[in-house]
């Protein structure tokens, strides 16, 4: 197989993670946030994978395996969320939400 | 096979940048399947291949179907993209990537000092991965079945259309 060098690797999980902070911070629509918080469990995944490939052991992609499913919970909570933000308020602000009490 | 890596690199930083800076929706979430296919080339390279599997069935096709759903039910179009373009101007990128941008540098300046090795290791087969996760990582399956139901459950509850009186 490739050898390419563990930093490298590290690298790109670590550059796609920020990737997603950014977004996170930035966007304001509630769809975009979610879809930055794939985006950085998806990075930590890929940095579980570099980190099992390096010592050629499957406890990453297990870990992998884990944030996978709690990604797919996550984003179904989260989605139905969305659903009833945007019958409440009629708009997918995330600012219109700052009202909630209780 | 390195440069594969390097180009599936790059095709997923690029994606995942056109993925948080589209304003419409649907060109976002494609911009960011391609990202999760590129991820998916690189855990193949990376010798993972049931995990790249995994990414292009689970990430790249159930998960991204479920916000293509709700993108289509909540009817967003031109009038979500003017709303973003007014909600964000060119100067509320600065602070954040100038801080992202610290956080990277750092996390670059650790990884690439003294001490990391190349990896040369075989592919780990999809049989070995399964033998230890329904071994040492049993507990953690069942884990995982739970927080799903609960997901389900509550996903269920929250999406459940509730009658009009109750929402005032």
């Amino acid at each position: 197989m490739a050898s390419i060098p563990m930093h490298q690797g590290l690298l790109l999980a670590g550059i796609l993670f920020a990737l997603g902070l950014v977004g996170l911070l930035v966007r304001r629509n509630v769809v975009f946030t979610l879809m930055s918080l794939e985006i950085m469990l998806n990075a930590a995944g890929l940095a579980f994978v570099v980190a099992g490939a390096r010592w050629g052991q499957p406890d990453g992609q297990i870990v992998f395996m884990f944030i996978l499913t709690m990604a797919a919970a996550e984003v179904s909570v989260g989605l139905a969320l969305v659903l009833r933000i945007y019958h409440r308020f009629k708009t997918l602000d995330a600012d219109a939400v700052s009202e909630m009490k209780g | 096979m390195e440069i594969v890596f390097y180009i599936a690199a790059i095709v997923a930083i690029a994606s995942t940048l056109m993925a948080i800076s589209r304003l419409n929706p649907v060109h976002a979430l494609l911009y960011l399947i391609l990202s999760l296919l590129s991820i998916a080339i690189i855990f193949y390279v990376l010798g993972a291949p049931f995990v790249a599997a995994l990414e292009v069935i689970i990430y790249a096709g159930a998960i991204m179907v479920l916000f293509v759903f709700v993108v289509m039910m909540l009817n967003l179009g031109q009038r979500t993209a003017d709303m973003e373009r007014q909600w964000q101007r060119g100067s509320m990128w600065i602070g954040p990537s100038i801080l992202a941008l610290v956080l990277i540098a750092e996390v670059a300046y650790l990884v690439a000092s003294p001490g990391t090795a190349a990896y040369g290791a075989a592919a780990i087969e999809p049989k070995q991965v399964g033998i230890v996760l329904f071994g040492p990582y049993l507990i953690g399956v069942e884990l995982a079945s739970m927080l799903l139901l609960a997901a389900l459950v509550g996903a269920f509850h929250l999406g459940r259309r509730t009658p009009e009186k109750t929402e005032k």
